[in-house]
């Protein structure tokens, strides 16, 4: 294979005063920018798609008259560039870059530093396209989102298993999600521990902080008497409050966990990583176990008893604020176990990461019926596989506008959800 | 040195900022929906949104009179109350909290998005829609005030509009709700099911209250683009959470509470913000950075939404008779 090493690049002629016929986006808004220039043997080529993606920001833009583009992004950090081979010239690929079995050189992770900026240029020759055929890409999205669907699933349970106990609707459970990914950081990467180590701590503070917030806030506030609404508007407080207490300690960046910049290992013909076998193994493990505590336990049988009717649960003996205290810990520990997944699968871990999973959560709750468990389940998978799966027919910087639009959808014809029971709606 | 003076002067003069009125007039709407008829609408960022960029692209791209431009952004924020109300103003309150929040969402990922970037300029927003605007002045040029309130002719002329339309619109309300329907849409938040009984067209009055909220959260977008530009990222949910803050300041059930509301929020916020910037620029606060002190600002409010719901849910001017989620 005749490859022509067509770019060579001048990080050299940065783009100081890059010209104005650069197609260029973001940049007047965001600090930090990403640029380079797509040329093939000293010749320029125009309208070449590129997608940068990183820290659930996601951007395109395409190449100007003079080969050059440029893009601003929010925050410092890792960012994966891919050029759409599509728009390449008919002939023409990326090339692979080193000698490594690199299957994907059209997509090539970047970091911004110090600088804030960064140039990257890929190589550009005569070869064969990296196009997996629509086939391989169906299977690569459908297993990306089981993925994210089970992660939905653990923050999902949670959030359900809350509503269904006290009947609040917690705005803050992002920050529980949030708070699990941010001491997995903590611990693993600023304390330097072993990660399985890191991890245990983790989630080990991720349902104590469950706890916390149960003791410190919710339950004093159920013994006042606070009415439902009001709750539901603390927890909007509460929300904003720990996200900027997350951004005040951890500031605004995107930071990688322990070995998330992964090497991809193949199933097949899947491009799945260690981590996402991990992951997904956990997830249904995990799941599988909250089940069996659902069903077979006696303190679960009890959490379904004061979900269907607390007034009749607590005429029957149970103890309901023991059942609400452990939906809290439990509720805690899933959501902080979906927020380090979750930190693995974006991949990065930052201080309004879990605000970003918030709605898609709730669709997920709502979709499956809100305060049913296995409800929460279902609608978590459903909003996962639909989110991944869309992106073949939609751009994907709007994926999460059809999981949201699903959601009003279901309201208007089933609004008690798939597993839901009528009466919950009133 | 904290130079008081320039702190103190800057949070002044947020007293009449067009940012301050945009705020009130949100504000307001949202006392029509969650203060007087019960309904949870946390998409008013979507409202916003639509009148911004309704007026904003109708004066780019269709290239309309700045008359029928506002009337395009009303119509679509009309059109937005229809597409949310209709699914769930039957539904209980909780999941209307949840579709409206989605919705604005929804909208702000759309005018986002590449896919549209010729009309919506994706996430640079657009500028340059104010000519019309400008051409209706009719103050002469040049700097005019006392104090601190000096302002060119252009500012001045924002800040007349935009405080002319809130008090249009606190007078609308004033009257709605002391006429009969007001009456049946405060009967509708005390108890639904008595209104029906008595004959009324319950999901109707909501969705005419939708409607008359959203409209004045669309003006009011409109309003906070004035002196700035368009940018999607403005309309993130924290903006429905800020006025809602505003909102329970001042008293969810009232018609003076959301200006008043916004007045002593932006006051207070300007001075904080201010006065902790120049002390960690002093050195008095060794242990923040500069951009540590802006974030405190966020802690701030989050935490007096807590505390103003549970402590003081009428808010400064509210009757606690008048607030049926104190229940």
């Amino acid at each position: 294979m005749a490859v022509l090493f067509a770019i060579v690049v001048a990080a050299l002629t940065l783009s100081v005063a890059s010209p104005a016929a650069a197609d260029e986006v973001g940049l007047d808004e965001y600090d930090f920018r990403i640029s380079g220039l797509v040329e093939l043997d000293g010749e320029v080529l125009e309208d070449v798609r590129l997608v940068i993606d990183g820290g659930g920001f996601s951007v395109e833009v395409e190449t100007g008259d003079d080969g050059r583009w440029a893009v601003g992004v929010p925050e410092r950090g890792d960012y994966s560039v891919t050029l759409d081979e599509n728009t390449l010239p008919e002939g023409i690929a990326v090339v692979k870059t080193t000698q490594e079995d690199d299957d994907t050189p059209n997509s090539r992770d970047v970091n911004i530093g110090q600088s804030g900026s960064t140039v990257l240029n890929f190589f550009i020759g005569e070869g064969e396209r990296n196009t997996s055929n629509l086939g391989e890409q169906i299977v690569d999205r459908f297993f990306n989102g089981i993925n994210f669907g089970l992660l939905l699933a653990l923050a999902a349970i949670g959030l359900s298993l809350v509503f269904g106990t006290t009947g609040l609707s917690n705005f803050a459970h992002a920050e529980l999600i949030t708070f699990g990914a941010l001491m997995a950081f903590t611990f693993g990467v600023i304390l330097e521990f072993p990660l399985p180590l890191a991890l245990f701590i983790a989630l080990a503070l991720s349902a104590g902080f469950g706890w916390l917030n149960d003791a410190g806030l919710w339950k004093p506030l159920r013994q006042r008497g606070v009415g439902l609404i009001p709750m539901m508007i603390v927890s909007i407080g509460l929300s904003l409050t720990l996200r900027y207490v997350f951004q005040f300690f951890y500031g605004a960046q995107t930071q990688q966990l322990p070995s998330a910049t992964d090497t991809t290992f193949g199933i097949g013909v899947l491009g799945l990583s260690w981590i996402d076998v991990a992951s997904m193994a956990i997830s249904v493990v995990v799941l599988l176990a909250v089940a069996y505590f659902l069903l077979r336990t006696r303190i679960g049988k009890a959490t379904r008893a004061v979900s269907d009717n607390p007034a009749l649960a607590a005429a029957s003996g149970i103890d309901v604020d023991r059942v609400i205290r452990i939906v809290w810990v439990l509720a805690g520990l899933l959501a902080g176990m979906s927020g380090i997944i979750w930190g693995y699968f974006r991949p990065g871990v930052g201080w309004d990461m879990g605000f970003q999973l918030l709605l898609l959560t709730f669709a997920a709750v709502v979709l499956g019926g809100l305060g049913t468990a296995f409800g929460a389940l279902v609608g978590a998978i459903i909003v996962g596989l639909f989110v991944e799966m869309s992106t073949l027919i939609i751009p994907s910087d709007t994926k999460y506008v059809g999981a949201l639009v699903i959601l009003i959808l279901v309201l208007l014809v089933r609004p008690q959800g798939i597993l839901g029971r009528k009466e919950r709606i009133g | 040195m904290i130079d008081w003076i320039q702190i103190i002067s800057n949070a002044v003069q947020e007293l009449i900022s067009p940012t301050t009125a945009a705020y009130a007039l949100a504000a307001l709407g949202l006392a029509i929906h969650f203060g007087f008829t019960g309904l949870l609408n946390f998409g008013q960022a979507g409202f916003m949104m639509l009148g911004a960029y309704g007026f904003a692209i109708a004066t780019l791209t269709f290239g309309w009179p700045v008359w029928a431009a506002v009337l395009f952004g009303v119509v679509a924020s009309i059109v937005f109350a229809f597409v949310l109300g209709l699914p769930t103003l039957r539904l209980r309150a909780d999941y209307l909290a949840i579709v409206t929040i989605a919705a604005a969402e929804i909208v702000r990922l759309l005018f986002t998005t590449n896919v549209f970037e010729p009309v919506t300029g994706s996430a640079n927003g657009l500028q340059g829609y104010k000519d019309g605007f400008e051409d209706l002045n009719p103050l002469p040029e040049g700097t005019y005030g006392i104090g601190p309130f000096v302002y060119n002719e252009y500012d001045w002329w924002v800040r007349i509009v935009g405080w002319g339309v809130v008090a249009l619109a606190a007078l609308i309300t004033w009257q709605l709700f002391k006429s009969p329907w007001g009456r049946v849409i405060k009967g509708i938040r005390e108890d639904e099911d008595a209104v029906r009984a008595l004959g009324k067209n319950v999901y109707f009055y909501k969705m005419q209250s939708l409607i008359l909220g959203g409209v004045f959260g669309s003006l009011a977008g409109m309003i906070f683009i004035l002196p700035r530009s368009v940018v999607p990222a403005n309309y993130q949910p924290t903006l429905t959470f800020f006025i809602y803050a505003i909102l329970l300041l001042g008293g969810a059930a009232t018609v003076f509470g959301p200006i008043v509301g916004s007045m002593i929020f932006w006051v207070l916020l300007s001075f904080f913000s201010g006065l902790i910037a120049r002390a960690v620029s002093e050195g008095f606060l060794p242990f923040l950075t500069t951009v540590q002190a802006g974030q405190l600002r966020f802690i701030f409010v989050g935490v007096a939404i807590m505390l103003i719901v549970i402590y003081r849910p009428q808010g400064i001017l509210g009757n606690k008779k008048e607030m049926a989620f104190v229940k």
